[in-house]
């Protein structure tokens, strides 16, 4: 028994001695939460995931105001930490500055580009993924009318919307859409009482699907749908268990492989700097089907959509991509 | 714009109005009596957070309601005690109470629930539903008072009629009872108060005590009303859009129906107006939409209310003898 423990102690040992100079990732969560039920929280489940799976603690820090952001990350910096992953388009300022100073230390970044040799800047098509809940919402709407319920008004939300409406018309050409802003500060990422109105005021109009983008203020869409008895479509996690029934499908967008595949890069070393476009191609992103949805989607809805993402991945369907032009074709 | 969407924007706004109403009621009792109260957000924080997680562990909106009050006039004795016993700064202690409140509901629903300070979604009886009142179905098909009954008038849950009624019940207790009268003169003048045999302590307390109330009210309505759930600073500064609305009424109750009735709709006005292209001008962007009730509150306070005189002895502590 004592053997038993011994060896085991010294594998650790050894593991930790392999790996310690290596390995000791942090990630820096948006505002918004580790537990926002979305964006963050995906990234958590990828850095969950990489704890259980290579047995290597990670450290993480959850931001309460946007001037935490460099000091969190240069701490992490500092104490060695490697890789250091920022998540949210936010970071990208503060990330920047602090790779410049420790050009050893691995960084990676969600949503945004960091052109430096030691950063990784992850994208995701999040038009792809969006073109196909709009196919989805424009196929299960029996008013012709949806919307979509964005957190803050930048270029990204925009280019969910834009992918989104696109896939509404392309089901349903005289389908009107309803697209409604939170706001212009990061408040809007959390702001569920705002977003509840948002949805309120689309459903009172006649939409009867709902999309949002919208982190923490999404909850609030989705509440109100379900308590509208109208349909609601989640983003980034799978959100169809929050209110079952009443979420049609979740637009997934796999932060979690991201943020796993940048740890564990580290730990193969097998890292690389520079830019990982992350599209349906790569699963990185996509639809949720579950239990708790099953039954709002038929099966014909279910290959029309498996039919698309061929088609996009084929490059049949070309999803416009509004940070491209800072336009959108359709409306 | 038809009559319907006039109703659902009202609809709305009476739906963004009731906390703030209810919080401005909650300082109209405070401020009339002396105390400043600049800690209605920190109360109505605290009574969110503590509504979400009764209601959440409990499963009951009424048990969520009762600890939400509890809590709210807890924060309000600690305000009490120090600017009314310990004759300290009001506004001092009023910050005091917001940043407890702020970090206390961050820190508590974190280490509780572990859901990044937010208290478990609400399911069923643990929140105040929507009360439809009697005959709406019936009326809803009647032009022009059909959707006016039915959608504006019923519907609401439990804590929107109770906001209504506290308007006039608040006029009544403040303008036509012996308390009332004592309430405005203690804080005009404690002296006088005191020579007539009242315990100006005493008096003020109550008044904090019903400011708590208030404010619990207040508070619940965030989190098991019109939400599912108490998330991270949810009262997002209403406590004090609350406090403008009460300098706005000028410390009187049917005004104050009417600022913050004004608050809500010009918020219902900026959600319904985004995205909507006005003939002549075309989309109007999403960022006027959203400063225009900071640009009308401006221009209204600027113009025409005219000057706002508050209680004279005011952030004053009371001093019986020297």
């Amino acid at each position: 028994m004592r053997l038993k423990w011994l060896a085991a102690a010294a594998a650790l040992v050894f593991a930790g001695q392999a790996f310690a100079a290596e390995v000791k990732p942090a990630v820096v969560y948006d505002l918004g939460g580790k537990f926002d039920k979305s964006f963050n929280e995906a990234a958590y489940a990828g850095a969950e995931r990489f704890k259980s799976e290579a047995g290597i603690e990670y450290r993480d820090f959850e931001i309460q105001n946007d001037s935490q952001r460099e000091q969190a990350l240069r701490n992490f910096a500092r104490r060695g930490h490697n890789p250091v992953v920022g998540i949210g388009f936010s970071q990208a300022q503060a990330l920047e500055k602090v790779a410049k100073e420790f050009p050893d230390t691995k960084f990676a970044i969600v949503d945004m580009v960091v052109d430096l040799p030691n950063v990784r800047s992850i994208i995701f098509k999040e038009h792809e993924g969006s073109y196909l809940v709009g196919m989805l919402a424009a196929m299960a709407s029996k008013t012709g009318k949806v919307g979509f319920v964005g957190g803050m008004d930048i270029p990204l939300i925009r280019k969910f919307a834009c992918g989104y409406v696109q896939g509404v018309k392309a089901v349903d050409p005289d389908a009107e859409i309803y697209q409604n802003m939170t706001g212009t500060t990061g408040a809007a990422w959390n702001d569920p009482v705002k977003g509840g109105e948002l949805a309120k005021s689309q459903f009172d109009r006649g939409a009867d699907v709902v999309y949002h983008a919208a982190g923490g203020t999404g909850l609030g869409v989705l509440q109100a749908a379900a308590d509208a008895g109208k349909l609601g479509i989640g983003v980034d996690s799978n959100q169809n268990g929050m209110h079952p029934g009443s979420v049609l499908t979740s637009m997934l967008k796999r932060v979690d492989n991201a943020v796993f595949k940048a740890f564990d890069d580290v730990k193969n070393d097998t890292w690389t700097a520079g830019f990982d476009v992350l599209g349906l191609a790569e699963n990185g992103v996509g639809w949720a089907l579950d239990d708790n949805n099953k039954a709002l989607v038929t099966d014909d809805m279910k290959a029309a959509l498996d039919a698309a993402s061929q088609k996009i991945i084929s490059g049949e369907i070309a999803v416009h991509d509004y940070m491209s032009d800072d336009t959108c074709p359709a409306s | 714009m038809d009559l319907l969407t006039i109703v659902l924007v009202v609809d709305s706004a009476i739906r963004l109005a009731t906390p703030l109403l209810l919080a401005c009621l909650a300082g109209l009792f405070s401020e009339r009596s002396g105390i400043f109260d600049i800690g209605l957000e920190g109360k109505m924080l605290g009574a969110a957070f503590a509504a979400g997680a009764a209601a959440g562990v409990t499963g009951s909106a009424w048990l969520g309601l009762l600890v939400a009050i509890m809590v709210s006039v807890l924060l309000a004795l600690i305000h009490g005690f120090a600017s009314i016993t310990q004759r300290g700064n009001q506004i001092v202690s009023g910050v005091a109470i917001n940043f407890l409140a702020a970090g206390l509901t961050a820190l508590l629903g974190q280490a509780w629930f572990h859901q990044g300070g937010r208290t478990p979604q609400l399911l069923g009886d643990a929140r105040f539903k929507s009360l439809t009142l009697p005959g709406a179905d019936a009326l809803a098909g009647v032009p022009v008072l059909g959707p006016v009954y039915s959608e504006l008038i019923s519907g609401h849950n439990l804590l929107v009629y109770v906001a209504a009624a506290a308007v006039p019940l608040t006029w009544w207790v403040v303008y036509r009872t012996r308390f009332g009268l004592r309430l405005r003169a203690v804080g005009e003048n404690p002296a006088a108060v005191d020579t007539a045999g009242i315990s100006v302590t005493w008096l003020r307390y109550r008044a904090v005590i019903i400011c708590g109330v208030l404010c619990g009210l207040a508070g619940s309505y965030l989190s098991i009303a019109q939400s599912a759930g108490f998330i991270v600073n949810m009262t997002a500064g209403k406590g004090f859009i609350a406090l403008a609305a009460l300098i706005f009424s000028k410390w009187r109750p049917w005004q104050a129906l009417g600022a913050c009735f004004l608050f809500g709709l010009l918020d219902a006005i900026a959600i319904r107006l985004q995205g909507v292209i006005v003939p002549g001008i075309g989309e109007v962007p999403v960022q006027l939409m959203q400063a225009l009730p900071y640009i009308l509150t401006v221009v209204l306070l600027a113009g025409f209310i005219g000057r706002a005189i508050p209680p004279r002895a005011g952030g004053v502590p009371y001093v019986k003898e020297r």
